[in-house]
């Protein structure tokens, strides 16, 4: 029961976030209306993709100091909830943007980058199922994706601050940053953040544990 | 079985963004739908946003039950 500690944490957490998310009083601004609560939502599937992305990464440059299979399986794993929690704040952002940029998909750069970066990630797993060999699907999937995340970074945080975006945290759109997110909010925006990423690391842990026990004869 | 249902999702979501990449039309539509996510001061997109990420999550959740059901029994098939 000590370890599980969190994952009781994780659904309290969401509990209240869904709760107070959809209840608490929140600033109507322009065309958003009460469509802001989206942030409680959407914006902490991109936090799970950017947590998923740098534990893939991290183990993708461990697996190469020291070629243990179990470091792999850990960055396949991560790699691949990652792109989940992508997807998922892909779609939540589109539905957002068709009630409230006035069109499903625009020339948005944040959003074309982001699909793009997206797109990247999902070539890291389908080269991984195209390489039968398992060291040989390590190695260079490990390679592929301190690449993905060299390219992740600049396509989905630096370049859509520097040119001009409808999406919030741009070069003429300030966001909601620290400095003008409204207080009520981050009384709900942080603990939602905390929830959504706990849960992502339990969907993690889960899928760690199946890649495990599917390569079990080679790692006894 | 996996290999494809994802491939396919990867062209399809290829084909998404070069298709509507430049769709530059507003979407001021009426409509059924437009309306129904309109109204109430556009809450019901929020309802949207969460009702994605649950099935989303059910999703995956399914896709790991049927690996693990497949590992499950290849090792019955072992033994």
């Amino acid at each position: 029961m000590a370890k599980h500690w969190w994952k009781a944490l994780a659904v309290l957490i969401l509990t209240y976030t869904i709760i107070a998310g959809f209840t608490h009083k929140i600033p109507i601004i322009g065309t958003n209306g009460q469509s802001s609560r989206g942030l409680y939502f959407h914006v902490p599937m991109w936090i799970c993709m950017y947590t998923m992305f740098t534990i893939s990464v991290v183990n993708s440059l461990r697996y190469l100091a020291g070629y243990d299979l179990r470091k792999d399986a850990l960055a396949s794993a991560a790699g691949g909830v990652g792109v989940f929690y992508g997807v998922l704040g892909f779609a939540t952002g589109t539905l957002w943007a068709t009630y409230t940029w006035g069109s499903t998909f625009t020339s948005d750069p944040k959003q074309m980058l982001t699909a793009v970066a997206l797109l990247i990630y999902m070539a890291y797993l389908v080269l991984r199922m195209s390489i039968s060999d398992i060291d040989k699907r390590a190695r260079i999937s490990a390679v592929f994706n301190i690449f993905a995340f060299a390219l992740l970074i600049p396509l989905t945080y630096i370049i859509p601050r520097m040119v001009d975006s409808l999406h919030p945290g741009s070069a003429s759109t300030p966001g909601f940053a620290s400095k003008d997110t409204d207080n009520n909010m981050k009384a709900v925006l942080y603990p939602a953040f905390l929830g959504w990423t706990l849960l992502s690391v339990w969907i993690f842990t889960l899928v760690v544990r199946y890649k495990k026990l599917e390569l079990k004869n080679i790692f006894k | 079985m996996i290999n494809k249902a994802f491939s396919f999702c990867c062209t399809f979501m290829l084909l998404l963004v070069s298709l509507l990449a430049d769709a530059q039309q507003q979407n001021t539509e009426k409509g059924p739908v437009n309306e129904f996510f309109r109204s109430n001061d556009k809450i019901y997109v929020i309802v949207g946003v969460l009702l994605i990420i649950f099935t989303g999550i059910v999703i995956f959740l399914i896709s790991l039950e049927r690996k693990i059901s497949k590992l499950e029994q290849r090792d019955r098939l072992d033994r």
